[in-house]
């Protein structure tokens, strides 16, 4: 095996159920474990001062505008469902439908940054900015920490949209397009819940 | 059908000298040499921990004075100086040398795999932590010196230029520990799958040796506990940056958030550092008392129970900071709770001793060392989980010396039995027993010498984190008591000499080593003292724990546990 990495052992008798898991599978699971927390810190932060403020965060909230958030969310639901798409069609070995859910997922990807970036500029341009007051620094901490993972996850389809247009490997193609999805779901998944939390209060 | 995980194979070249210098040796994806790197910078952050620590010592015992290879230290410099001594020890010396260093060498070896999981993945967060290193030492020379807020940062020392004085220096801190973090993050992911998925035939999870056990669920409790401080350095950043006032008051913020956020994780992190030392002092025991480890599965299940309470004591280190009164008496109970596991640990530690073969080399002298000073350091946690006593305590010396019993037993004692245990497989050369013997002595002796008396000076009533004590009428009868401790200290610095003398001379010119020089039944001996590539030639088959050492009728007094049954019995099998 050279300088690798020794493949997962065949069932026998001394074996157990998780090594019949992927490694990168395993990982990525991990790691999005210690993402929720991340985030799970600022809201749980957020929820409590949201509670401590007496009506002052659900005054500055107000001011979110919920029509842009709520076309947001739908993109970003759509995307989700354009990752499982690909996914779906990578594990069927359709090159061609693989590319174009994996292209989709990153435009509607583009998308939510580009409607995120008007509802900023509207923001500021109406003067609140992070320092404006709690809620503020919370909105915008928390969406463009958001974002930021956005970005990330586009950056990582893109790369498995540059695989997938060259001939690819189908195993790794697959696995790949998995564990991108489980970090574009979490990342969905985290929208879903700053959503109604900055949005629908 | 087998599948067959493309991982960092389909990338890397076969053979190891097809590489050219630079990919085998500096930006190598071999988890020896990556284990190897992190030592090395550990050791090289150890000359600034320590050497702050020197500077700390003699401006207690001799405020106002030059100090001889230095200068004055004011009053500002001394809280940088304590910051930054914290910062380096913990994340820079303690996770380096006990996670990336000995966790990345030996979780692969003995769970009996050729490499890490993902081996690109463990390069690039050795050169993360690398990066944050070089940002934290950038740190020290940006105008208005480095972070000045304690290790632990409390705003608004933290957040506000207003009381440190320091500006580009706090951003900096902030900066390389959230690039450690994210290096620590990967590497636990690594572990994490590593020792899950990657074990060969027969090593089931209760065969695998303790450390692997230890080092793993210290992986789980770093990842699980560090996301909330990663959210809560955020918010420092954007305060100190972006005008937002997650922490003032008059913003609407509250200082108090800092500290949970930095306590949640604060506290499974000392666990974190701790488990990995624990977990080389019960590698090292059971061979030099030839007896298996007393209470395997109690070990286990205490480690996971440890790591588990670990997250709900953390507002032990805030019964004064003014949150509410009511959580005194919960926090006090959990983390009276959590001595139990502990205590566990080190009784399993201690009654593997009992009646067992004792052979007192180096690496078991500092093993013993380890749990003995580790004793009183436990043991004066239990008094500061006590909301009542740390009412008196919190803030004094008394806590200094506490975690100085703790921490340093397990990263100092734990490390260099751990360096001079595995000092053979790792080099192919065996270490001067004469100058380790030395280095335990005198590193023994002098580290007591200085904490003792720290442990007086606290129950005198001195506060920690002031720079000298002649301004208080009511403790400057304690200046005898520091000058004793900075004396000691100056002892176990140089007391470390032998060590680096013994390491320098060792590398170059040590006599060499076999494969097994200590008899030890784990994978990593079974392979040649410094392991080929690949580790294994041919995976090993395991067929028992750890711990066979003077079975009754087997040939030797140790069985590797890949020795197949009938070799390790003598050819009639089973004695009847």
């Amino acid at each position: 095996m050279g300088a690798g990495v020794q493949p997962i052992l065949e069932a026998d008798e001394f074996d157990d159920a998780i090594r019949r898991i992927p490694p990168g599978k395993i990982g990525v699971w991990w790691f999005l474990a210690s993402e929720i927390m991340v985030f799970g810190g600022l809201i749980s932060a957020f929820v409590l001062f949201s509670f401590a403020s007496q009506g002052a965060f659900a005054a500055a909230a107000t001011h979110v505008q919920w029509r842009l958030g709520a076309i947001n969310t739908l993109v970003l639901v759509t995307s989700s469902l354009t990752m499982i798409l690909a996914l779906g069609y990578a594990r069927a070995h359709n090159l061609a439908r693989t590319r174009w859910c994996l292209l989709m997922t990153v435009a509607l990807g583009l998308t939510f940054l580009l409607i995120k970036t008007v509802e900023y500029t509207s923001e500021i341009r109406e003067g609140f900015v992070p320092g404006t007051s709690l809620f503020w620094s919370f909105y915008f901490g928390m969406t463009g920490l958001h974002g930021l993972h956005l970005i990330g996850g586009i950056v990582v389809n893109i790369f498995l949209l540059v695989a997938a247009l060259r001939k690819p490997a189908w195993d790794f193609l697959e696995r790949r397009i998995e564990f991108a999805g489980l970090y574009w779901h979490f990342v969905d998944v985290v929208w879903i819940f700053l959503f109604p939390l900055l949005y629908l209060t | 059908m087998s599948t067959a995980i493309a991982t960092a194979a389909d990338l890397a070249p076969v053979h190891e000298h097809e590489l050219g210098f630079l990919r085998r040796y500096i930006f190598s994806i071999d988890h020896k040499v990556i284990a190897k790197q992190y030592m090395t910078l550990s050791a090289l952050m150890a000359l600034i921990g320590g050497g702050s620590s020197y500077l700390i010592r003699w401006q207690l015992a001799w405020p106002e004075t030059s100090i001889p290879g230095w200068g004055p230290v004011g009053p500002d410099n001394y809280n940088a100086l304590i910051t930054m001594h914290g910062t380096i020890m913990v994340f820079f010396v303690a996770m380096p040398l006990l996670l990336g260093g000995f966790g990345n060498y030996l979780i692969p070896l003995m769970v009996g795999a050729d490499d890490m999981a993902f081996p690109r993945l463990n390069a690039l967060s050795f050169w993360t932590l690398f990066t944050a290193s070089a940002v934290l030492i950038a740190s020290f020379f940006v105008p208005n010196g480095p972070a000045a807020s304690g290790w632990t940062g409390y705003v608004p020392l933290s957040d506000k230029a207003l009381y440190t004085g320091v500006t580009w220096g706090q951003n900096l801190w902030i900066i390389a520990l959230a690039l450690e973090f994210a290096s620590f993050l990967m590497g636990g992911v690594n572990f994490l799958v590593t020792g899950l998925n990657l074990r060969t035939r027969g090593m089931t999870l209760m065969r695998l040796p303790l450390l692997v056990w230890l080092e793993l669920t210290a992986a789980v409790v770093f990842l699980l506990s560090v996301g909330p401080l990663v959210a809560g350095a955020i918010m420092l950043l954007l305060d100190r940056t972006m005008g937002t006032g997650f922490y003032q008051p008059d913003r609407g913020g509250d200082p108090l958030l800092w500290e949970h956020l930095f306590w949640f994780f604060g506290h499974p992190e000392v666990y974190v550092v701790a488990l990995p030392g624990f977990g080389i002092m019960l590698e090292v025991i059971p061979v030099f008392a030839r007896k298996p480890i007393f209470g395997y599965r109690m070990v286990v299940y205490s480690t996971i129970g440890a790591g588990l309470l670990s997250f709900i004591v953390w507002a032990h280190h805030m019964f004064v900071s003014g949150m509410d009164p009511r959580l005194a008496s919960p926090f006090s109970v959990t983390t009276i709770m959590i001595s139990v596991p502990f205590a566990i640990i080190l009784f399993a530690m201690i009654a593997t001793l009992w009646g067992g073969s004792i052979w007192l080399a180096s690496p078991m002298l500092f093993a013993l060392g380890g749990v003995a000073t580790f004793l009183i350091g436990g043991v004066t946690g239990i008094f500061l989980g006590s909301a009542a006593v740390d009412i008196v305590m919190h803030g004094t010396y008394f806590v200094v010396a506490h975690f100085h019993y703790t921490l340093f037993p397990v990263v100092f004692f734990g490390g260099f039995a751990g360096v001079y245990f595995w000092f053979p497989k790792m080099f192919g050369r065996m270490m001067n027993e004469v100058l380790a013997q030395l280095h335990f002595w005198v590193t023994f002796i002098s580290f007591n010498l200085v904490f003792i008396p720290l442990f007086l000076v606290g129950l005198g009533g001195s506060p920690r984190r002031i720079y000298e004590l002649s301004s208080y009428e009511t403790l400057k009868h304690l200046q005898p008591l520091h000058i004793i401790a900075t004396l000691a200290a100056i002892v176990l610095l140089i007391g470390q000499l032998p060590f680096i003398i013994n390491l320098v001379y060792s590398l170059l010119r040590g006599p060499r080593s076999e494969r097994n020089p200590w008899h030890a039944n784990t994978l990593e001996w079974t392979v040649d003292s410094p392991p080929r590539h690949p580790n294994f030639v041919v995976p090993p088959r395991v067929y028992r724990d750890a711990y066979e050492y003077s079975v009754p009728d087997a040939v030797h007094d140790f069985i590797p546990q890949d020795l197949a049954p009938e070799e390790a019995f003598g050819i009639r099998g089973v004695a009847d």
